[in-house]
């Protein structure tokens, strides 16, 4: 098999975003026939360089090189036709359309005038589905579908032309055990036939159990390649993480109260699951899990945002019940959202206004806003979180990402509020702007207040937590404190793979 | 075909038959008139009164399943209109006799699909939204018109025209011949061709639509086109009839037609949507116009009975599309 002339070859490719380098120079090769992992934390570039090979993005720097020539692609359909096909990890249906338009999208089959060819469109559908194995025909509508099933015709879409390689972006997420067992036959069916693959998981079992070659990225850096026969979960780990992380836990340590917040077998649907927790006055708890396990879905139910379908929120060991956002601030709950520039700020509205948004209503001198009232709000928490603004006539969207995020935490802890919630802190904040934000968080629970954050980052939850919650699939998997906790066991329990030791 | 689907498209029809049995009882009733509503010579009149915004109704469908709007179709079919009746007067045209007509037809045609092309062009090309785009070339159509003639009507009666628009083949005037045949187009572009599948794809998820390489501009044009000329040929439709056009005619147009669309279940968010339950959507307005009318109210009480339906229709179908108990609250 190494004799073989790469498939895909990656050299030197440089992808940067505005103010983000989200990919440095990485190189790797696909071989014909092989299946080759490529593995990383959330966020190291494995979304972006995918998205470059499959004709989305350009890079900046570098080549692509199928069957060793050298190709340019501006366009999905250009990657496609050079046989290079993309399985997104989000779906990216029509839900209206029917199950055969979907895998035929931009390419249905056609007969004179335009006319679409249906028999043969729902021919070949069906003889792809078959393949699959899969309990739906060509008309079903594709909003009818489960999620699974939606990913099913996701990756149905692969096998419509003769692929040389093909990408697989997480797609097992929201497949169940006996759909993966369909999905891998796929994956070896194609492997015989030569196709070179590469597959993006974060769990290692899929991994190990599938893979010829694993590639890490960290940081949007290529680490190396390990061939999977030779190598072990560890090691793919340490690669994935690096030494050089500073595991030290901020020595800021200090008094804990009295629970502030519990939550009792809480459950939303098919969201998550039995969920119970509790945090302490002064106690930082991180919640950490891959994206979709149900973490921003707790904060969004604890705050009003979603109505649970069982269990019990008990605040100060006082049950109550959040029907809307005014109610969870009211009884002292408030959430940083995940999406800074899209939940939790008004952009196009100066300092001030954004961090006394919650309290206007309250705050006026007869008919009129009190603007002085406003100022000494302002300039309370710009010297307490130190914000750097020119002042508060400034817009927020011209501020840094990491003022941003303080703007954001000033503006709810001007509500006094006794439990705060943080949803992705430092995502899209550069890494001096971050340690401020982790010992901002530190900070404020030793000033008293019960502090929940959901971090994708391993780093950032080892650092600024003194419990740390796995969730894997909508259910908590295990409870660590800050002792025993190490990136290994919490990695298999977010992966599922620990999940006979739920604590 | 699933049974929510089945209620979706048959909800309109339920309508309609709502709307007669009710006009018929009340009609009844009140005895305001003799006549019986559900009169055969009624129902073809209303049938050909439903043309003119019925024919811009059903290209407004294409429109909004594509996930864009056109708010110029009123001006469109004014200046349409106005090129229609002023073209007899050339002086070329003059001459030929009744050959004028096909070639005025043709004019007023071109017209609509230029002033279609237009829109078309400017949404694909600037990429600003339809909306905006087409409230400007509502203005902009309808400054023309008034360019045109200044505030005077333009008129023209050619009897040979008008002979033709009375016709009636096989009990049907020519206008709803017009409506019915323009649906039965419309329904086959829409359900049997690349263009009309693309065009639900593209208003039901743009992106999945984009990443499979679909280029969306050429069939936003098309569709511009296609409403323009549609626009156009309802205003061959009724004013070869009546002969004289006022520059105010057509106004409001676009919000009736947009009406019997989302009347007929189309999504204003695109991607779903039919030809045949916007034809519902269409009739059921004429219908409660002219039902209304039937037991003695007046235009007013009209107007606001379809604003408050409108309203109700869009309720429920939120009802039937809530995403249930876990859904994110906003």
């Amino acid at each position: 098999m190494n004799n073989d002339i790469p498939i895909l070859r990656l050299e030197g490719i440089v992808k940067t975003f505005p103010g983000v380098r989200a990919l440095d120079g990485v190189s790797f090769n696909v071989l014909p026939g092989e299946v080759h992992a490529l593995m990383g934390e959330n966020g190291a570039g494995k979304s972006t360089l995918m998205k470059v090979l499959g004709g989305i993005h350009q890079p900046d720097e570098g080549r692509i090189l199928i069957a060793e020539e050298p190709v340019v692609m501006t366009s999905p359909i250009q990657a496609k036709a050079k046989g290079v096909v993309f399985i997104h990890q989000e779906l990216s249906l029509a839900d209206e359309l029917s199950v055969a338009e979907n895998i035929f999208l931009g390419e249905l089959p056609r007969k004179t005038f335009g006319r679409v060819d249906w028999t043969r469109l729902y021919a070949e559908t069906d003889a792809i589905l078959k393949t699959l194995n899969v309990g739906f025909n060509a008309r079903t509508r594709v909003g009818d579908l489960s999620i699974a099933n939606q990913q099913m015709v996701e990756i149905a879409r692969a096998l419509t032309v003769d692929p040389r390689a093909v990408i697989f972006d997480e797609p097992t997420a929201s497949l169940t055990d006996a759909e993966k067992v369909v999905l891998f036959d796929v994956i070896a069916d194609l492997k015989t036939r030569g196709v070179g693959i590469i597959y993006i998981s974060h769990r290692m079992e899929e991994i190990f159990k599938i893979t010829d070659r694993i590639s890490v990225l960290r940081d949007g850096e290529y680490r190396g390649t390990l061939v999977t026969a030779e190598t072990d979960e560890d090691k793919v780990t340490q690669a994935m993480i690096g030494r050089s992380l500073d595991l030290t836990r901020s020595p800021l340590q200090h008094e804990m109260g009295d629970i502030a917040l519990e939550v009792r077998g809480l459950e939303c649907g098919a969201l998550y699951q039995d969920v119970s927790f509790s945090v302490r006055k002064g106690e930082v708890v991180g919640f950490y899990g891959l994206v979709g396990a149900g973490r921003t879905e707790i904060a969004e139910t604890i705050f009003g945002l979603r109505a649970p379908s069982a269990g019990k929120i008990l605040i100060n060991g006082q049950e109550v019940r959040i029907g809307s956002p005014i109610e969870a601030i009211r009884l002292g709950i408030s959430l940083v959202p995940e999406d800074r520039k899209g939940q939790g700020l008004v952009l196009g509205m100066n300092c001030r206004d954004n961090m006394t948004l919650p309290q206007v209503d309250d705050m006026t001198a007869g008919p009129f806003l009190a603007n002085g009232a406003e100022v000494a709000i302002f300039d309370q928490y710009r010297d307490k979180l130190d914000i750097r603004t020119p002042g508060w006539r400034q817009q927020v969207g011209n501020l840094s990402g990491g003022n941003q995020q303080k703007i954001v935490i000033g503006k709810w802890l001007s509500m006094h509020p006794e439990v705060l919630i943080v949803d992705e802190p430092t995502r899209g904040i550069d890494v001096g702007s971050k340690s401020e934000i982790h010992n901002l968080i530190r900070e404020l629970a030793a000033q008293g207040y019960a502090v929940i954050v959901i971090s994708s980052e391993m780093p950032e939850v080892l650092h600024v937590s003194d419990r740390i919650v796995a969730m894997h699939n909508g259910r908590i998997t295990r409870e660590f404190t800050s002792d025993e906790v190490t990136e290994d066991s919490l990695i298999q329990a977010i992966s599922g793979i620990a999940s006979d030791k739920v604590a | 075909m699933t049974k929510e689907n089945l209620i979706k498209q048959g909800a309109i029809w339920a309508f309609i038959a709502v709307e007669l049995i009710f006009f018929t009882v009340m009609g009844d009733i009140l005895s305001v008139t003799s006549k019986s509503f559900m009169d055969f010579e009624n129902m073809l009149l209303l049938l050909k009164q439903s043309a003119p915004i019925g024919i811009i109704a059903l290209g407004m469908t294409i429109i909004m399943v594509n996930g864009n709007i056109d708010l110029s179709v009123g001006a469109t079919f004014a200046l349409s209109a106005v090129v229609l009746l002023d073209s007899f007067s050339w002086p070329f045209m003059a001459a030929i006799g009744d050959w004028a007509i096909p070639l005025a037809w043709f004019f007023a045609l071109a017209t609509g699909l230029i002033l279609g092309a237009i829109n078309g062009l400017i949404v694909w090309k600037t990429g600003v939204d339809a909306f905006i785009v087409t409230l400007g070339s509502m203005l902009g159509y309808r400054g023309l018109v008034f360019m045109y003639n200044g505030e005077q009507p333009t008129s023209h009666l050619n009897w040979t025209l008008v002979d033709f628009a009375e016709l009636q083949f096989l009990g049907l005037h020519t206008a709803t011949w017009f409506l019915l045949l323009t649906a039965l187009g419309l329904w086959l572009l829409m359900t049997r061709t690349v263009h009309g599948r693309n065009a639900y794809a593209i208003g039901n998820n743009r992106e999945a639509a984009v990443n499979a390489g679909i280029r969306v501009g050429p069939h936003f044009l098309i569709n511009f086109m296609l409403i323009g000329f549609l626009a156009a040929l309802s205003a061959v439709v009724f004013y070869s009839e009546s002969g004289s056009v006022n520059p105010n005619d057509g106004t409001l147009y676009e919000l009736w037609a947009i009406t019997a669309v989302v009347l007929g279940g189309t999504k204003l968010t695109g991607g779903y949507g039919s030809i045949v339950s916007t034809l519902g959507g269409v009739i059921a307005i004429q219908l409660l116009r002219k039902g209304l009318g039937h037991i003695g109210a007046d235009t007013e009480t009209v107007n606001l009975v379809i604003g408050l339906i409108l309203i109700t229709v869009l309720f429920l179908d939120r009802q039937l599309n809530r995403q249930g108990k876990e859904e994110l609250k906003t």
